[in-house]
């Protein structure tokens, strides 16, 4: 496990020389592409070129049950006239074929020609993920020997744990962009995941639970991070959901545990904040810059720079650079998410959120790690101030109507509070709240902030994209309980 | 992200005919041929070509038309009872050479499984795809202006239906045409092409308190003729729109629940899913030990039809090259049996149902073809006009559900019944219970079908559920 990589490989540097030795794509090609992209009179183009090296292993039963693995490359030519985006791609990178793509693209114009786009520069950015041990270097007996320290692990937990299923997921995808504006970035995004799933069966009752984590890093991961300790939470929280009793029904307060309740943000505020269904008026947060969204103690970031986590990025898919964005400052709503399109409209500049799926995409305002800032409050004062609620502590994910703002997050792992204390277990329950509304009920703020572990993917349009969320512990002073007992 | 209908989409300059299966059936071949020398014990290869057009107009304006051709080729490798899947774009004969060496190379990180491995030569067939019209070669004659064209009908007729319509998240015209193809070293060899177009829009309207109301409607379609027109898919999203206006939220109490075609469909998909062999194996499934068992009301009638022609799931042959054939899932209240494919067969000791669903990207898993909740003989009005008091689920927000336990707990919007009519729209609240509670509680089952999904089920009423809201 401790070959030492030629890191260079694994840099901005290397995804150009990729593309650049492996399919000749220089300046030259770029030009010439934007060109033909602009050739109907376009007012901006832009080509995205993705290669993506992925693989996985499933285990199963004490057993690796398949090993997969799989490149994809393409590229992306995008056209913009006014607002309109003119689409294509292709998975062959021949020149014929590129072209090929970039005259489909250019239809969405019919104006005549342009004077043609101005020559690409390039521009260094930051490396907020220099990996140390790239996991696709190390061979998959190391890879399997976590994999199976992870399965004792869970097994030894507790005895009603009779089966584990472990997956162990790594991704590295080159991508380049090159603008008509004359940008030109590139980036080197790896991506490592490990989860663990446990079921807990007694006599009839049988429970499952999953846990993982990673982020865009390699091996070094599983130092701050052994195994063991991921399945181990994936078995207690099988082992707790046994003596689950029945949810509550009804309109409760109810706390959210530091960490996976940032959840909550994503959905309530996050993409409600998207721009470009602002730029539409079709989000509920449309038209109230510097309105109050939020109770005073909320303070909501969305963040790109964090180093290694699973939404970071260097540059968004546009070629601009990530960065922090404060969304909600005190309880004001400060500003948007913006790609190219939005920021046009709102007279901004780009806030580097423009992301796609993949070269088959165009780009949309997406979150990258969305988070809440630390308060003042310990985590049991705010327990000890609920009579009777709930306390949510993980989650397997949430969904919002962006028009309303009527959000949902399902709790796999939560507890009643009864008299200020944590008492039983509940079965899992969603939860349906409305965005600015619960953000107003919120009344106590924890100091504990904790940034979930890497395992969150948001989907937006049918296009689906990595993200990071946080939060410390939280009171929100009521939220509708879908329970079954009233 | 606000539930939207599926985005369907494509183009074909040069269709999808003999010609075009003709060559992506000697890449395939190539490549089984290819694994075998390297080692092999038994391959199989799919591999997929397609194009996706897609036009979204809002406001009258064009937001995007996507166009793109593409293709993708999975090989499955056995070799002594170790698996790999591998994928890859790249069909230059070089690049396949080393694709299959790696595919090989990889099996070795497996550990060897007894239930690995393709069906038994003798059990492979198809359906005879021409038969079944599952491709309609019009459709690739639609161009951009005309898809702009139905979009904006689509999104006029919206606006139109109702002055109380502000806004638009957008009308799209799509289409997708392709073919799939799959090949394997025990002597299977065969394809078929595939179509589906859709018209589809979103719209909104305000209420008194700010907020946004909104909802979508469309149609979709093998054949470009069996459209809705775009007038009405805009007209029935603006009326569901409009029906929102003023939701407010319920006090918590149990009452009835009777699930519009949009959410019945859900409820359909989550017992397919209980039912898949997969979970069987896992003992992770509610359904574990209930087989032949009479577990739900006798109203419930659940089939998964690969044979219906013309419809969005049907197929001729499934993931592995196995039939496309009618299962029953559910027979008057009895589970009868679960969905397998080759593999969950085998670890269970059962057949396949030949419900082996595949991508280019993935291993075969067990999934649904055309999923049908089959129609019973009430009428939509008469299963509302049951109601005194309860809701009418219309919208589902979420995934709280537990398929292991059955705990069903999700977000919810709709209308509530009064007296047997539709009264006030009804937002933010839960609705929960147990699927086992639930089938048992299936109290009516409509008479309306709409095959616009590959899953298909009509207007249920279930006698009573948690409905969380004050």
């Amino acid at each position: 496990m401790h070959n030492s990589p030629t890191l260079d490989e694994y840099s901005a540097a290397a995804a150009r020389r990729l593309f650049r030795q492996r399919y000749a794509i220089d300046e030259q090609v770029l030009g010439s592409l934007l060109e033909v992209a602009l050739s109907r009179g376009g007012d901006y183009a832009d080509l995205y070129f993705e290669h993506r090296s992925s693989s996985s292993i499933a285990f199963e039963e004490q057993k690796v049950k398949t090993a997969s693995g799989g490149i994809t490359q393409g590229l992306g030519v995008r056209v913009l006239s006014g607002d309109s985006t003119g689409y294509a791609y292709t998975e062959d990178l021949s020149l014929a074929s590129m072209r090929q793509a970039a005259a489909t693209a250019a239809r969405i114009c019919d104006r005549g020609s342009n004077p043609g786009p101005a020559g690409v520069v390039d521009g260094a950015g930051p490396d907020r993920y220099r990996v140390e041990q790239p996991s696709i270097e190390v061979s998959s007996a190391d890879k399997l020997a976590l994999i199976r320290r992870a399965d004792e692990a869970a097994r030894a937990y507790d005895p009603s744990i009779i089966r584990v299923n472990v997956s162990f997921v790594e991704e590295v995808k080159h991508v380049l962009v090159a603008t008509s504006e004359g940008r030109l970035a590139a980036d080197y995004q790896p991506m490592l995941r490990f989860n663990v799933q446990c079921l807990s069966e007694v006599g009839n009752s049988r429970q499952m639970a999953v846990d993982g984590g990673g982020g865009r890093l390699g091996m070094e991961y599983f130092i701050d991070h052994p195994p063991e300790s991921i399945a181990r939470e994936a078995a207690r929280q099988a082992v707790t959901l046994q003596r689950g009793v029945d949810a509550p029904a009804g309109y409760l307060p109810v706390v959210l545990g530091a960490g996976e309740s940032g959840i909550l943000l994503h959905e309530a505020v996050g993409h409600g904040l998207e721009a470009d269904f602002n730029r539409k008026k079709t989000s509920n947060y449309s038209d109230r810059v510097g309105q109050q969204v939020a109770s005073e103690l909320c303070t909501v970031v969305d963040d790109a720079t964090i180093g290694h986590g699973r939404g970071t990025i260097n540059v968004d898919d546009e070629g601009n650079a990530g960065q922090e964005n404060v969304l909600i400052r005190d309880g004001v709503l400060q500003g948007y998410l913006q790609d190219r399109i939005s920021a046009k409209h709102f007279g901004v500049a780009p806030s580097g959120n423009g992301r796609r799926e993949s070269f088959r995409h165009y780009p949309m305002p997406r979150m990258t790690n969305t988070y809440m800032l630390a308060g003042q409050s310990t985590p049991d004062e705010i327990i000890h101030a609920v009579k009777r609620g709930l306390y949510a502590k993980a989650f397997s994910g949430g969904q919002v109507n962006i028009s309303n703002g009527d959000f949902v997050f399902s709790v796999t792992e939560g507890y009643l509070i009864e008299d200020g204390q944590v008492t039983h277990p509940v079965k899992n329950v969603n939860l349906i709240g409305n965005g600015p509304d619960t953000l107003s009920k919120v009344t106590m703020v924890g100091h504990d902030f904790t940034l979930s572990d890497g395992r969150w993917t948001c989907g937006k349009d049918g296009q689906s994209v990595p993200v990071g969320v946080g939060i410390p512990t939280v009171l929100v002073s009521g939220i509708t309980v879908g329970g079954t007992q009233q | 992200m606000s539930a939207r209908p599926p985005a369907a989409s494509s183009q074909a300059p040069t269709g999808f005919g003999r010609a075009a299966a003709d060559e992506l059936l000697t890449v395939a071949e190539d490549v089984c041929r290819q694994a075998r020398t390297a080692g092999a014990t038994d391959a199989d290869v799919l591999v997929g070509s397609g194009t996706e057009f897609s036009v979204t107009i809002r406001r009258d304006e064009v937001e995007n038309i996507v166009e793109a051709s593409s293709r993708a080729l999975g090989l499955r490798v056995i070799k002594d009872g170790r698996v790999s899947i591998s994928y890859s774009s790249d069909f230059t004969p070089a690049a396949l050479r080393q694709f299959v060496a790696d595919a090989v190379e990889r099996a070795s990180i497996s550990d060897v499984d007894e239930a690995a491995g393709l069906p038994d030569t003798g059990e492979f067939g198809s359906l005879d795809a021409a038969g079944l019209e599952l491709y309609d070669s019009r459709l690739a004659s639609v161009d951009a202006g005309q898809a702009i064209e139905l979009a904006r009908r689509c999104e006029q007729a919206a606006f139109a239906a109702d002055a109380r319509i502000t806004n638009s998240g957008g009308a799209g015209f799509g289409r997708t045409m392709g073919i799939r193809a799959l090949v394997n070293s025990r002597g299977f060899s065969s394809w078929y092409a595939g179509s589906s177009a859709s018209i589809s829009a979103e719209v909104m309207a305000d209420d008194a308190e700010g907020k946004k109301r909104n909802d979508y409607w469309y149609t979709a379609d093998r054949f470009f003729d069996r459209l809705e027109s775009p007038e009405h898919v805009g007209r029935r999203a603006a009326e569901r729109a409009v029906r929102k206006i003023g939701a407010k939220k319920v006090p918590t109490r149990a009452v009835p629940v009777v699930w519009d075609p949009e959410v019945s469909r859900t409820l359909a998909g989550l017992l397919a899913h209980a039912a898949s062999g997969e979970l069987l194996y896992r003992r992770a499934t509610f359904l574990l030990d209930l087989e032949g068992q009479a577990i739900a009301s006798p109203l419930l009638n659940l089939v998964d039809d690969a044979t219906l022609v013309s419809r969005q799931g049907t197929q001729p042959f499934d993931g592995e090259g196995l039939v496309g054939r009618r299962n029953d899932i559910f027979r008057q209240g009895q589970f009868v049996q679960f969905l397998l494919d080759t593999y969950t067969a085998r670890k269970t000791g059962r057949a396949s149902t030949h419900n082996a669903a595949r991508g280019t990207g993935g291993p075969p898993t067990v999934g649904t073809t055309n999923l049908l909740l089959l129609p019973g003989a009430s009428s939509p009005q008469e299963i509302i006009g049951s109601v005194d008091d309860g809701f009418y689920l219309t919208e589902l927000l979420g995934f709280g559900d537990n398929i292991t336990t059955g705990d069903f707990s999700r977000g919810a919007g709709g209308l509530w019944i009064e007296h047997g009519q539709l009264t006030f729209p009804v937002a933010e609240v839960n609705v929960s219970g147990n699927l086992k509670d639930m089938i048992r509680g299936l109290e009516m089952v409509g008479s309306d079908v709409d095959y616009r999904s590959a899953t298909v089920a009509p207007t249920v009423k279930i006698g009573q559920m948690m409905v969380s809201g004050l």
